[in-house]
């Protein structure tokens, strides 16, 4: 019951990671409460998503809402708010 | 319909000749062409480094390229963004937009950067002699994807 996260950009490089895969708990059911138990992990985890910092969320290759649901095996990615072109 | 993300430069008049080849139903075709400024938000910036997510990229700016294909009578477009290293004067994106007259390539061609520039993952940090920082998103390229929003008869 494994999801993997991906983390770009500020994110990223907040975490030291480029991904990992990670253990659902319950209780995590969508976007807003996997993002609410990764900030409470505390260290890079809680800089990465402090509340000042803007973070969006893809689900499976989507942009995704905070009551976009997370089930197993998907993939999510957290990222700063986008700027190419 | 064509998505393209690469680190290689691209040459306007090949991609738009290629694109544009035996197809006489073609009438008019608007182009876009972004380009790396020297300055940023009052600073000198040397160069910058194009990170993007692969996989959702490409999902991301089929699905823009759709979106605009099924609002505008448009013919075809083409979309292609570097990544990597890139310097002042570089080319960076680069969209194409055909249709029988001029009216639906220009509107469809500004939709597709417009959503680009809010919706595919793309992050850009530049060189200053400051140091690298992280390209902030700015409210006024939300503000130019929001009025695409509105009901509209195009």
């Amino acid at each position: 019951m494994s999801i993997r996260i991906l983390y770009f950009a500020r994110l990223r490089e907040d975490m030291g990671i480029a991904q990992e895969q990670f253990e659902l708990p319950p209780g995590v059911s969508d976007v807003k409460s996997l993002r609410a138990h990764l900030a409470a992990r505390g260290g890079a985890s809680a800089t990465a998503f402090g509340a000042a910092k803007a973070v969006r969320v893809s689900v499976n290759q989507d942009l995704a809402r905070n009551d976009t649901p997370v089930k197993a095996g998907d993939e999510i990615a957290f990222f700063p708010p986008v700027t190419g072109g | 319909m064509a998505v393209r993300v690469q680190a290689e430069d691209f040459d306007i008049g090949a991609e738009i000749a290629a694109f544009r080849r035996a197809d006489p139903g073609i009438g008019a075709i608007a182009s876009f062409i972004g380009l790396v400024r020297d300055v940023n938000d009052g600073d000198t910036v040397a160069g910058m480094t194009l990170e993007h997510y692969p996989g959702m990229t490409e999902k991301a700016l089929a699905g823009i390229v759709e979106q605009a294909k099924g609002r505008w009578d448009i013919i075809d477009a083409l979309v292609i963004h570097r990544v990597g290293e890139l310097k002042p004067l570089d080319q960076i994106v680069l969209v194409v937009v055909s249709g029988a007259h001029r009216g639906a390539a220009f509107d469809a061609c500004e939709f597709i950067m417009d959503y680009l520039k809010t919706q595919a993952p793309f992050w850009k940090k530049e060189q200053t002699a400051q140091g690298a920082r992280w390209v902030e998103a700015r409210a006024s390229d939300d503000q130019a994807a929001g009025r695409w929003a509105e009901p509209q008869t195009k």
